[in-house]
């Protein structure tokens, strides 16, 4: 069977073990996992899809829906919570018109939130595709997204 | 180093620097040394200082000068000003937040030179990604010591007698968890690090693996050696890609150098480290959760005994500690337990690090002797709160932890102590809050976190976190009824005693000690529907004061609900029906005019309709005449 993934999953010996980083690897790779992947990767491992769903829905890391272009993740951890970061996440969902966890209607952002990201003293952060933005306001938000759809307009 | 060098500078390129551009900053002093054939200066990036809100950071050695919030337009005029000609660029020192003075070297800024660096020791001093930068700082003496000079029992017993407890949170001696583990009997052992960080606040275990990686693998050898393990696990949150990648860099050189792999030094001794990446859940953080995840499990805990010691991953012999604890092994091992034991309290041995952040002049890391007080964190090395507004509280610990008032300031940290005021150790996240943080709300948020991460297997710790959540909601929104507060306490000892890890165990802490200390606040909430912080939503409204309000018209354009009626020269208003409270008006409005407030419980004079600036007189304003 010459599928996408099969060269990723030959990397790993079929060890219950290596589910959790099989499973990342496949969404590092495809951005989500789909029901094609979680039946090829239940093959190989000779675990059943139910119990590969059960543990990927399980951890927060893992999508079963395709995200958009851009994912943006907006820190809810204390220091950023305690800075304003509600204020910045609110700004983004009325920004792109979403909530948490949903893409936009043009697939170009996914807005995510993320416990902490580790970098408390740049409260309030987000990071979009891996990017870390810091000390966010809700005008540096407005501004943020203005110039990225701009930019992505005049590359039209 | 070559004898010609007569400049080092170091950039910082620690998660947080590296979010400033700090990598970019380096490649641009490279590349402009190399055009100007500066050969006297060598350029170098180190992990995480642990300052990262001055960030990007970079260190002039060996002069020792500290630059602070550089941009790459800064790059021109350090290379002339400085690394030329020998004269530094004042205006890019730290300046202290207290007195407002420029400080031009690392050793005087009163935030690194009050602290006591053990774990930390390295961080920002070595290359990460360089086995040597450690080697020559001491790295790996530790490890040869105790494969050539001591057996197993002797390296328990000096980690016994250092009086090493658990950096995770719960204070367990390190020594006698390694013992247990030691004398089980069986064909193979796991030694495995602790780093699911996953406590919203804290970051100290990402600096060291960003700014350290290989103290975490010679601790973790050392331990290692010490229970008879061959084989380790990292568990390293996925969210941390840096710190991932050094410490994947690290482990390659380490086995390259013979400090890890099959016959360890030549001495007979095998060790190898695998990384497991967390993939996002919290509860991974307690150490049978964390053995099913490597395990390719659902991340759930189970009930203790079997305790890990006996049956741990794949039912074997195992041994978890967190980054700090292995870090500092290998100072304990070199510098001897008898060293180690006179620094901190009676109970509590040695160092703590704790992650200053919040509303605090010098957010960052934090390493000081047990038994400091917080008042000496907060104010001589934290440089008190922003804008020297009041202190409110300080939440210790995390989600598991608690609040603490202003008259527990001198209090000395340590793990009783802490304990006995409501808070705990934890990991070490310090959040410091003023006034404008409501108290009910900040609960609310830290049960809301251990709601969503709690895996659902005690119904306590499940359905107890959800209603009291919803009570807590409630009582935010101003429908809080005057029983609530006493439901809650009810609630919190129910799942206290009704779960089986300390995810629930200690989920209502922050809930707990906040009413505990700061009773006033919920009481305003339920009694007057009042938030004294005013920071509930439900509790808050946005008004322009017409006695300021120039008719500039900014707040109206920003506004996104169109709530602000208003037009040239006219004193502009809130459509209080409209108004979605996102604050943006507060923010626009020019600090020369300072027309907008926001109050709770309150409702100032405004105009019924649109009249011109200037012509607004109310009934106080009247009585003034």
């Amino acid at each position: 069977m010459a599928t996408s993934i099969n060269d990723l999953l030959n990397k790993y010996t079929d060890d219950r073990k290596n589910l959790i980083p099989i499973l990342q690897e496949v969404q590092e790779k495809e951005k989500y996992l789909s029901a094609v992947s979680i039946s090829e990767i239940s093959n190989y491992l000779g675990i059943s899809e139910n119990d590969i769903f059960s543990v990927a829905s399980f951890y927060s890391q893992f999508r079963f829906i395709k995200p958009g272009e851009h994912t943006i993740k907006v820190c809810q951890g204390t220091a950023c919570h305690v800075r304003g970061g509600g204020r910045v996440l609110e700004t983004v969902e009325r920004e792109l018109k979403i909530k948490p966890g949903q893409t936009t209607a043009n697939g170009k952002y996914t807005l995510e939130t993320v416990a902490c990201i580790g970098a408390c003293a740049l409260a309030p952060t987000m990071v979009i595709d891996n990017e870390v933005k810091r000390n966010m306001t809700p005008q540096k938000v407005t501004d943020l997204l203005n110039s990225k759809n701009k930019a992505a307009n005049d590359a039209r | 180093m070559p004898d010609n060098i007569k400049y080092t500078i170091f950039i910082c390129e620690g998660t947080g620097c590296v979010s400033g551009k700090s990598h970019e900053i380096r490649q641009a002093l490279e590349q402009k040394t190399a055009e100007l054939g500066l050969s006297n200066v060598k350029v170098d990036f180190t992990g995480c200082h642990g300052f990262c809100e001055q960030g990007p950071i970079a260190i002039v050695e060996p002069e020792g000068i500290f630059y602070t919030r550089l941009t790459v337009e800064d790059v021109a005029e350090i290379i002339q000003s400085h690394l030329k000609d020998g004269k530094p660029v004042e205006r890019l020192f730290f300046k202290d937040p207290v007195s407002g003075q420029a400080i031009p070297l690392y050793k005087d800024i009163n935030f690194y030179h009050r602290q006591q660096r053990i774990i930390l020791r390295n961080c920002g001093h070595i290359n990460p990604e360089r086995i040597n930068d450690y080697i020559n700082r001491n790295g790996y003496n530790a490890l040869k010591k105790v494969l050539s000079e001591m057996n197993p029992i002797q390296v328990i017993e000096e980690i016994k007698k250092s009086g090493l407890r658990g950096r995770g949170g719960a204070g367990f001696s390190t020594g006698m968890k390694w013992e247990l583990c030691y004398k089980e009997q069986s064909d193979i052992k796991y030694m495995i690090c602790n780093a699911d960080e996953g406590d919203p606040g804290a970051f100290m275990d990402r600096s060291i693996m960003e700014a350290d990686p290989h103290t975490v693998i010679e601790g973790m050898t050392i331990a290692a050696y010490a229970i008879g393990a061959s084989e380790g696990y990292i568990y390293i949150r996925a969210e941390y890609p840096l710190a991932v990648n050094r410490l994947r860099t690290a482990l390659k050189q380490a086995e390259e150098k013979g400090f890890l792999g099959n016959n360890i030094l030549g001495t007979g001794f095998n060790f190898t480290i695998h990384v497991n990446e967390g993939a996002g859940a919290f509860v991974c953080g307690e150490e049978t959760a964390l053995m099913a995840s490597i395990e390719g499990k659902r991340g759930m805990p189970r009930s203790r005994p079997p305790f890990p010691a006996q049956s741990g991953l794949w039912g074997k012999p195992s041994t978890i500690n967190n980054v700090k604890s292995l870090a500092s092994v290998p100072v304990i091992i070199s510098k001897g337990a008898d060293w180690y034991n006179k620094i901190g309290t009676e109970k509590s041995k040695g160092t703590a690090v704790f992650a200053l952040t919040g509303k605090i002049a010098n957010s960052g890391l934090v390493e000081v002797p047990m038994g400091i007080t917080l008042r000496e964190i907060i104010y001589d090395i934290g440089g008190g709160l922003i804008g020297g507004k009041d202190f409110k509280a300080v939440q210790n610990g995390g989600p598991s932890g608690g609040c603490l008032p202003a008259s527990a300031l001198d209090l000395p940290v340590d793990y009783e102590r802490l304990a006995a005021a409501g808070a705990i150790m934890g990991s070490g996240g310090m959040i410091v809050v003023d006034s404008q943080t409501c108290m009910v709300d900040l609960a609310k948020y830290f049960l809301s976190f251990t709601q969503a991460e709690s895996c659902g297997k005690c119904v306590m710790c499940r359905e107890g976190t959800l209603q009291m959540l919803k009570i807590l909601d409630d009582i935010t929104e101003g429908k809080g009824k005057e029983e609530d507060i006493d439901l809650l306490l009810e609630l919190a000892k129910s799942i206290q005693a009704g779960s089986l890890c300390a995810l629930g165990g200690t989920a209502p802490n922050p809930v707990l000690t906040t009413i505990r200390y700061f009773r006033d606040e919920y009481e305003a909430h339920i009694k007057e529907k009042r938030c004294p912080a005013a920071s509930c939503k439900s509790l808050i409204n946005f008004y322009i004061l017409p006695d300021k309000c120039q008719g500039c018209g900014i707040c109206k354009r920003g506004c996104p609900a169109d709530a602000i009626l208003g037009d040239k020269r006219m004193i502009h208003i809130i459509d209080q029906n409209k108004c979605i409270k996102c604050g943006n008006c507060l923010d626009v409005c020019p600090v020369r005019f300072d027309a907008v407030i926001k109050v709770s419980g309150e409702r100032p004079q405004t105009p019924e309709g649109l009249i011109p600036v200037g012509s607004w007189q109310n009934s106080e304003s009247e009585e003034k005449l």
